[in-house]
């Protein structure tokens, strides 16, 4: 005969978080089951104690403790809220909308190395909630990166990859490569089987020459000499596959990259607002934040605004309010 | 006394009998469709191709009609549904000239009938499963417009269906003109069915452009545009990291 844990027992334990509630163990005819929240060490100790004192047989107690705890941390995504989160939406209780960047992000090799475009426009459902954002990230002074998707999950795993790369850089004394910075997103981004929604253009200059890569929120990647992502991309690309060739001067691929931008941006309304631009050579990068802004503010009132003539001002008294507590100056500092 | 028996019968399958003719998904399907106003009237240019989901089944599908005097139709969607339009659109035509009375229908006025036709079957949850160009002219007066399968209609300078709405609006919202001549317009068509055949995955490169002017419709003969696959990218794309993808 085998004694199950009930549900009643695992939500007593979660919401008392570590407080071991003497509930009940029902005889439920269901399967052991993880108990999916995470409580501190004595309480598990306990746990074992109590169900083991309430049942004849031994039975598998899985449980996740957090950081109190010395458990080495499983990589990949934690499921764990998901029961929550389907309760949750049960009784109606909407998710925030993500805010995403519904984006138009572009890149090209031109024959002395690669250029990025993106639009500037973040949203958030209907709404634009950044009108001057930027999207294109740094990653090593040889790399740069566009990031569509969910803003916070491009700006958490650029920042991330980012930071490994220095510490890559300081540990052999070299420049960054690009397919190094490539192998650190997308084995990344595969781990978390295509939750992080991040779609990037990664593009850069190393000592092997100039690539450009873009890499999917499933982790899968691709080598190209011209490349779009994001809402506004199909814009984007009917601009590329009718006008790119190889060999583009500097001054044709950044026309090129913005019109392609411009396209994406006055086409797809996921994307909008201004065009930044990154030209990226051998040993020379340059950041071209706002190259072109084809919306500008365009109704403002020629002849100005005028008010109304304010209220005459007759008398002014300035009267202190009593102070309350006592400021003794060169008093101790806090302590810390 | 038989028919009133199966009918008492079996009131359930006559239920089912009526759901199961209504249309609920597109089987054989045409991809886009463009057309554009140019100075002497409307060139439209599509495919031949004819998809049976994800195989290519037939790729000699002319997917562009004369409709009268005055009026071509591009259709993208289902086939049948297409084929089925043509027919209404014939007998139109007919009646139109039983009157015999020097008048002819023209594609303004053919443009509101599809409309009509398309809203009424909508509204009935059993739609004609297509999106159509219908351009024309008619003394003189040059006429674009299109219909959707929900009745969605417009007219304008230059239209597209399906894909052709991310793909090839944006060049041609970017690259029209007024008075394009012939040449140019039909440069500007073979650059977006370009486009279109690089990414749309159910394009063929077996296409038709149509040309309908005052004087009449002239549809080419299929032919195939010429593609480039010779980036450098695409020869050697690991070059600097052997191994990788």
């Amino acid at each position: 005969m085998q004694r199950k844990v009930a549900l009643k027992i695992t939500t007593t334990l979660c919401t008392k978080n570590g407080c071991l509630d003497a509930g009940t163990i029902e005889r439920v005819q269901s399967l052991a089951f993880l108990i999916p929240q995470a409580f501190v060490a004595n309480t598990q100790r306990s746990l074992h104690w109590f169900l083991r004192l309430r049942s004849s047989s031994i039975f598998q107690v899985c449980v996740m403790s957090k950081a109190v705890v010395d458990v080495p941390p499983k990589g990949g995504f934690s499921f764990d809220l998901c029961r929550r989160n389907e309760m949750l939406s049960k009784k109606g209780v909407q998710t925030p909308p993500f805010r995403k960047t519904g984006t138009t992000i572009v890149g090209l090799v031109f024959q002395d190395g690669v250029i990025l475009g993106a639009d500037t426009r973040a949203t958030e459902g209907p709404i634009v909630c950044d009108k001057n954002c930027e999207k294109i990230h740094y990653m090593a002074p040889n790399i740069y990166c566009c990031g569509a998707g969910t803003a916070a999950d491009t700006e958490a795993v650029t920042d991330m990859v980012s930071s490994q790369l220095q510490l890559h850089r300081y540990h052999t004394g070299r420049e960054s490569r690009v397919v190094t910075a490539l192998t650190l997103l997308k084995s990344h981004l595969f781990s978390y089987q295509g939750y992080v929604q991040a779609a990037l253009v990664l593009g850069g200059v190393d000592c092997t020459g100039p690539h450009l890569h873009t890499i999917y929120p499933h982790g899968s990647t691709d080598t190209l000499p011209f490349a779009t992502m994001g809402s506004g991309s199909l814009a984007a690309m009917a601009v590329f596959e009718s006008k790119y060739h190889e060999g583009l001067t500097r001054e044709e691929g950044i026309n090129l990259v913005s019109e392609a931008i411009c396209s994406g941006i006055f086409n797809d309304l996921g994307s909008g607002s201004n065009v930044d631009v990154c030209v990226i050579t051998k040993g020379h990068k340059e950041y071209l934040r706002n190259h072109q802004l084809p919306n500008p503010r365009t109704y403002v009132s020629a002849k100005g605004y005028s008010f109304p003539k304010p209220i005459e001002v007759l008398l002014t008294k300035v009267t202190p309010l009593k102070e309350k507590v006592e400021v003794i100056e060169g008093g101790d500092a806090m302590e810390e | 006394m038989q028919l009133m028996d199966s009918s008492h019968s079996n009131p359930m399958s006559l239920c089912s009998q009526a759901d199961s003719q209504r249309t609920l998904y597109p089987y054989v399907t045409g991809t886009s469709v463009i057309g554009v106003k140019y100075k002497d009237g409307i060139l439209m240019a599509a495919d031949m191709g004819g998809s049976y989901g994800s195989t290519l089944r037939y790729k000699s599908v002319e997917r562009m009609k004369p409709i009268g005097k005055h009026s071509l139709l591009g259709a993208s969607g289902e086939i049948s549904d297409f084929q089925e339009i043509l027919h209404y659109l014939d007998e139109l035509i007919l009646y139109d000239n039983m009157w015999d009375d020097g008048n002819s229908l023209g594609p303004k006025e053919v443009h509101s009938y599809l409309t009509r036709v398309m809203y009424n079957r909508r509204n009935k949850f059993n739609p004609l499963w297509n999106s159509l160009v219908l351009g024309g002219v008619k003394n003189g007066q040059k006429y674009l417009g299109t219909v959707s399968m929900i009745g969605v209609h417009f007219e304008d300078n230059h239209v597209a269906t399906g894909f052709g709405n991310h793909l090839a609006r944006p060049i041609l919202r970017d690259e029209w003109h007024e008075d394009l001549s012939f040449e140019d317009g039909v440069k500007l068509l073979e650059k977006c069915m370009r486009v279109l055949l690089y990414r749309d995955r159910s394009a063929v490169n077996k296409l038709q452009i149509a040309k309908i002017t005052e004087e009449g419709v002239t549809i080419s003969q299929p032919y195939s545009l010429k593609t480039f696959w010779g980036f450098s990218a695409f020869q050697n794309p690991t070059v600097g990291a052997e191994g990788s993808w």
